[in-house]
């Protein structure tokens, strides 16, 4: 079973690093969606179906989006070298950052032994006293359900952000328009034809 | 402890596609892979070797649920940041949309050049 | 009549193998679109994975027939309306925490366990959630592939009008 996770994430591993390196931007963008499919069946394998579901509906969206980004330019190919200095750098950072890693992981409860000190509350008395048997929905909804009223801000702010974004006439340009039609004159216009008096 | 180093080397990799690479759909990836590395490490954090998942089912018992099962708390984290994931994504995207309108190019150095 | 005109019509969308498989298949996805909303306090799933799931479903009605049915189910304005609907309803249920004396909470009673009415405001929160998740998504599909078009349009020097 952890040996299936090993090799599960070793997959990931390699997957993502095809994704980074790859000057294709079509390849990059399904290699990502790879990593994100076999990312659903390890969290099968960690007993959280819930989470399964989500992420490969929400995967399919990640792609399809993605390759609308991707297909904006008519060659998918990516030229150029790359710069030295943020290449180095961040292998020498992330290098350091690796090793201190290992050392702080050591204090980490043992995998597969959680120390389950709130959770045990949730579990003993969720089913009773909110009535609801998947006991993750009754903390995403009942003991917690605050978290979720603020997740339903961010993404309807994001959503209302991209439209915002993605409009056709903003409304700069529209009154820019009505201006020209109608005729009307600017405060500031007048004062400058009228400087040099 | 393996599996939580690995899932660390997977948020670097993606932290160092963010910062090296000069295409922006690249970057873009590079937020998208660094989004799973953490959701699985808080997913690796909840696991109990054995256990069912967190759902109470016909005819088991509620204490055998407690002995058993894995941790509930951090799937409830996971599945909200999921979700916010997907949203981020979209901005993101339309915002290069917008860039790729203006300055016709995806190359963040031609981007970055001023202009007189 | 008209739709069948906007359903038949062969230069929008795609072949008519597509289109036949997705008039079967919308069917089958928005019934369990909907399952895995209102079941989510029994199995797992919940309002956020239905709700993508629906979202698909209008997505591949989209791709398969072309905009103007696809907008005819479900248009800009009301996407709107039921993504707003969705997150007043989602605030209403916790304000009406306050008739038990705290926010949000589970006020209704809870009843018999297994059941589908069951488990208090929580099937109602899910439908809530799913109903926003859906209209966001969707409507965020739809304004990314009309700017697309819109760019399209400028660069081979059309000036022809949307439909």
């Amino acid at each position: 079973m952890e040996i299936f996770l090993l090799l599960l994430l070793a997959f990931m591993i390699i997957g993502s690093l095809v994704a980074i390196e790859t000057r294709n931007l079509l390849s990059s963008v399904i290699s990502v969606g790879v990593v994100g499919f076999s990312l659903s069946i390890a969290f099968l394998m960690l007993g959280a179906p819930d989470i399964a579901i989500t992420q490969v509906v929400v995967e399919i969206l990640i792609l399809v989006i993605l390759i609308r980004a991707t297909i904006t330019t008519d060659n998918t190919a990516i030229e150029g070298g790359r710069d030295t200095f943020p290449f180095v750098s961040s292998l020498i950072f992330f290098g350091l950052f690796l090793i201190f890693a290992w050392f702080a992981i050591q204090e980490l409860p043992r995998f597969g032994e959680p120390s389950m000190r709130i959770s045990r509350r949730y579990l003993e008395t969720g089913a009773a006293r909110t009535g609801a048997t998947n006991i993750v929905t009754s903390v995403l909804l009942d003991f917690r359900g605050y978290d979720t009223i603020g997740e339903a801000t961010v993404l309807f702010t994001s959503i209302v952000g991209a439209f915002v974004i993605l409009r056709r006439r903003g409304r700069k340009q529209k009154s820019e328009e009505d201006r020209e039609k109608f005729g009307i004159i600017e405060e500031e216009e007048i004062k400058k034809t009228f400087e040099g008096f | 402890m393996i599996l939580y180093f690995l899932a660390l080397v997977l948020l670097v990799m993606g932290l160092y596609c963010l910062i090296a690479k000069k295409n922006i759909v690249k970057k873009i990836i590079g937020i998208t892979i660094t989004e799973y590395s953490i959701n699985l490490f808080l997913v690796l954090l909840g696991y109990r070797r054995g256990g069912v998942a967190p759902i109470l089912l016909k005819g088991m018992d509620n204490g055998e649920l407690v002995d058993k099962s894995v941790d509930p708390l951090p799937q409830a984290l996971v599945l909200t940041s999921i979700v916010i994931g997907l949203g981020v994504l979209a901005l993101m995207v339309s915002m290069c949309l917008r860039i790729y309108e203006k300055y016709n190019t995806f190359d963040m150095s031609e981007i970055n050049k001023l202009r007189g | 009549m008209d739709k069948n005109e906007l359903i038949n019509d062969a230069t929008k969308g795609m072949t008519p193998i597509v289109k036949t498989v997705v008039r079967f298949a919308m069917g089958i996805i928005v019934i369990f679109g909907a399952y895995i909303v209102l079941y989510g306090h029994l199995t797992p799933g919940g309002g956020f994975a239905g709700g993508v799931i629906l979202a698909c479903g209008y997505i591949i009605l989209t791709l398969a027939f072309g905009k103007t049915l696809a907008l005819g189910k479900m248009s800009n304005t009301g996407a709107s309306i039921l993504d707003n609907s969705g997150a007043l309803l989602f605030i209403t249920i916790g304000l009406l925490g306050y008739v038990g004396g705290v926010f949000f909470l589970n006020f209704l009673p809870k009843g018999v366990r297994f059941d589908l009415v069951s488990a208090g405001t929580i099937p109602l929160a899910n439908i809530a959630i799913g109903l926003k998740v859906t209209a966001s998504v969707f409507a965020v599909f739809v304004a990314l592939s009309i700017f697309g078009r819109v760019m399209y349009q400028e660069r081979i020097g059309d000036d022809q009008t949307e439909e």
